[in-house]
């Protein structure tokens, strides 16, 4: 690798080193092959969002300025999931708006750090992709990649370099699937609802795999999948991508 | 109607088991955006009629005294009247004091959301005066007894069968053997039985979507009609309308306009679009011969001062509603008051309180869509997460519930070291309870071990 390689800090978040690291290997496989030296800080814990979205402020900013002081010094930062990459893009710059200094921190930060897929089709002009998958699937659209940060078009992109793969769009792949964070367990009956009428639609796809870049989303879709008893399988797109598609689906792990 | 919106969460729990209702949301919340979808399609300079509109308001929020003055102004110059309401009693007091003077014993109304805000009818009826919606849905829930369900269409909890019997048990003057099956039996019925109510009226009471400053004229957009009986027929027109609609010019008003009704209902304009100023002029055989504008602040002027200041752009046109998937779950009785959805969340604390309306700001999965279509491009999600920081400060609320477990957890995100530890136990803690039965089993089951302990382990090369 040469000395020019971008170097980036892989921001692991919560969800993917708890409930689903095989998402982590296979984002830093996507970027190594894309030719960037990928580093993970080992002192990394969270991006703060829960605390921020739960009128938390102080929290949110003392964990946003770890975040800065931690990541503020790679090229640039990468997180598998538009929801904690539009906190650190959209809303650690907000959180400073009073604070000069670190706002300007948080701006430079900002402005290099990217959703997973974005960063490999947007930046690394990445179009093909290790993975082969025979078979269809369809795509979530999370929201916060979505309305945030504009993450749309680049995961069909890569998809499309699936060898064997057919891509068949769910009429509400933009529609919220309800999980929300703590609004989950807060509102589960709503929540319920809102992951029941999503579950409905992936299935009218005939899909055999759905596919999302946000954890949280997939967590909650995977469950309202398999209490319905749908064979459709979870998982995360970067999983797809690199050809990590032989271990157990989300949610299927000890379960099948 | 006594707000519930302090029960947010029970009447959310009885509106998902409503089979009829969710069959009324799920016909509804798919329909109209598409409609706004297919309208903003022909319209290449939508998105730049958001930025006007967006500045107009903005330029007016920062000179509404001089705006609201030069209205009255021009109103008092047209032969009308303004009167200033702080509140919602002031206002209540004022329309029935000026219904009285007329020697009002009907009054008829179109469709006011600052109507059903200070509650009106309740008053007057116990004041002995007959108060009559005639907007079809607005009439529907009044003999209903019922709330608007949303700020635009106020019966969209019904389906037709519901409204026929509705009409099948208050209309006892008519045969009971009569079919209203078809929505153009209803639709004749409502007519037949409201213009009865038109030309009785003593008073017309209506709403106003903005205030023009430079003419002191009110408009009001209706798909009806029946606005214009309400303003016209009457001897005496009372406009009720709250500060913050109040516009500079009449061509202002129109670019906003040219972003309502698509927003709205997906038209590119409504079908009844009505400028009225002052009473009839000498000579003018249509007109009411006095002119009233009941000026309502209600809280706006608080919320002009702080950080609420961006949600008094809002022109009602519901498309919130129409988009939220919280919204569409739940419907709008849900909300528990006038204002339901996204700006209701946003809105309802302000007037309410912030205790009777706790759950409504935290009830969101803050997924965007409502600001995405917004055609005011108020940041809601943002709003609702200002309320969500009050209550965390002060402990009370939605918001602080569980505080202990996430300062804990912030706590551990300060530290990674420990957070590393606890995540290690946490990921093998739901590998046991994901593998599980029953309500525990539903948990999502974890790998057993994290990332980063099997990355360090490995290297980068692990699968």
């Amino acid at each position: 690798m040469s000395e020019q390689a971008p170097h980036v800090g892989f921001f692991v978040t919560c969800l993917v080193d708890l409930m689903r690291p095989s998402v982590g290997f296979a984002a830093i496989r996507l970027m190594e092959d894309a030719g960037c030296r990928v580093s993970v800080p080992d002192d990394q814990t969270c991006c703060g969002q829960p605390a921020y979205n739960t009128g938390d402020r102080a929290d949110a900013v003392a964990i946003a300025k770890r975040v800065i002081e931690r990541f503020e010094g790679f090229d640039y930062t990468v997180l598998p999931s538009g929801s904690c990459a539009g906190m650190i893009c959209k809303h650690y710059p907000e959180l400073f708006a009073d604070d000069p200094d670190w706002q300007d921190r948080a701006d430079a930060l900002a402005a290099k750090t990217h959703e997973l897929t974005s960063f490999l089709v947007d930046i690394l002009w990445v179009r093909e992709v290790p993975g082969d998958f025979r078979g269809k699937v369809t795509y979530h659209d999370s929201c916060s990649g979505l309305r945030e940060l504009g993450v749309k078009a680049q995961p069909r992109a890569l998809l499309e370099g699936v060898d064997g793969l057919e891509l068949v769009e769910a009429e509400k792949s933009e529609t919220c699937c309800g999980f929300g964070g703590s609004f989950c367990v807060k509102y589960p009956d709503i929540s319920g609802a809102m992951v029941g009428d999503k579950a409905d639609d992936i299935i009218a796809t005939g899909a055999d795999m759905v596919l999302a870049g946000d954890m949280g989303c997939l967590l909650n879709i995977a469950g309202r999948l398999s209490e319905k008893g749908a064979k459709t399988q979870v998982r995360h797109v970067a999983e797809v991508l690199a050809g990590f598609g032989d271990s157990a689906a989300i949610g299927r792990g000890g379960k099948d | 109607m006594e707000p519930t919106s302090h029960k947010f969460t029970q009447n959310a729990r009885r509106a998902i088991g409503d089979d009829r209702l969710q069959a009324a949301l799920a016909n509804f919340t798919t329909t109209f955006p598409k409609k706004r979808l297919d309208v903003i399609s022909r319209l290449p300079e939508f998105d730049d009629l958001r930025d006007e509109g967006v500045a107009i308001k903005k330029h007016v929020h920062a000179n509404l005294d001089f705006y609201l003055e030069r209205f009255e102004a021009r109103v008092i110059e047209q032969g009308g009247t303004v009167h200033w309401c702080r509140d919602a009693q002031e206002a209540r007091e004022t329309i029935f004091g000026l219904c009285r003077a007329a020697g009002a014993k009907t009054v008829t109304k179109s469709k006011s959301m600052i109507g059903e805000e200070i509650a009106i009818n309740e008053h007057l009826e116990a004041g002995g005066i007959e108060a009559v919606e005639t907007d079809l849905g607005e009439y529907i829930i009044q003999i209903r007894g019922e709330s608007p369900s949303h700020i635009l269409v106020p019966a969209i909890h019904l389906t037709g069968e519901d409204i026929a019997d509705t009409f099948k048990e208050k209309h006892t003057q008519l045969p009971a053997d009569r079919d209203l099956g078809e929505p153009d039996a209803i639709l004749r019925e409502a007519r037949a039985v409201l213009r009865e109510k038109f030309l009785a009226a003593d008073v017309g009471l209506s709403g106003a979507n903005m205030l023009i400053a430079e003419t002191g004229s009110v408009v009001v957009v209706t798909n009806e009609g029946n606005a214009d009986l309400v303003m016209n027929l009457p001897k005496t027109h009372i406009v009720l309308a709250s500060i913050e609609k109040v516009m500079p010019t009449l061509e202002d008003a129109a670019t906003i306009l040219r972003l309502l009704a698509r927003s709205a209902t997906g038209q590119d304009i409504t079908a009844y679009t009505t400028f009225a100023t002052g009473p009839a002029r000498r000579g003018e055989t249509d007109g009411p011969q006095d002119f009233h504008v009941v000026l309502l602040d209600n809280g706006r002027t608080e919320m002009l001062a702080g950080e609420f200041k961006d949600m008094l752009r809002c022109i009602r046109c519901g498309a919130c509603l129409n988009h939220c998937p919280v919204y569409a779950s739940v419907g709008g009785h849900a909300y528990g008051w006038v204002y339901s959805g996204p700006m209701g969340k946003v809105l309802t604390p302000n007037i309410l309180g912030a205790h009777k309306a706790a759950d409504l700001p935290n009830a969101s999965t803050f997924c965007g869509k409502c600001e995405e279509i917004c055609p005011m491009r108020i940041p809601l999600p943002r709003m609702m997460r200002h309320w969500r920081e009050r209550q965390f400060v002060s402990g009370k609320g939605a918001a602080a519930k569980g505080k202990s477990g996430l300062k804990l957890w912030a706590w551990l995100a300060k530290r990674p070291p420990l957070y590393r530890l606890a995540a290690s136990a946490a990921a093998g803690f739901l590998r046991i309870l994901g593998r599980g039965k029953g309500r525990i089993g539903r948990l999502p089951v974890a790998e057993g071990r994290t990332f980063q302990a099997l990355y360090r382990e490995n290297g980068s090369k692990e699968q």
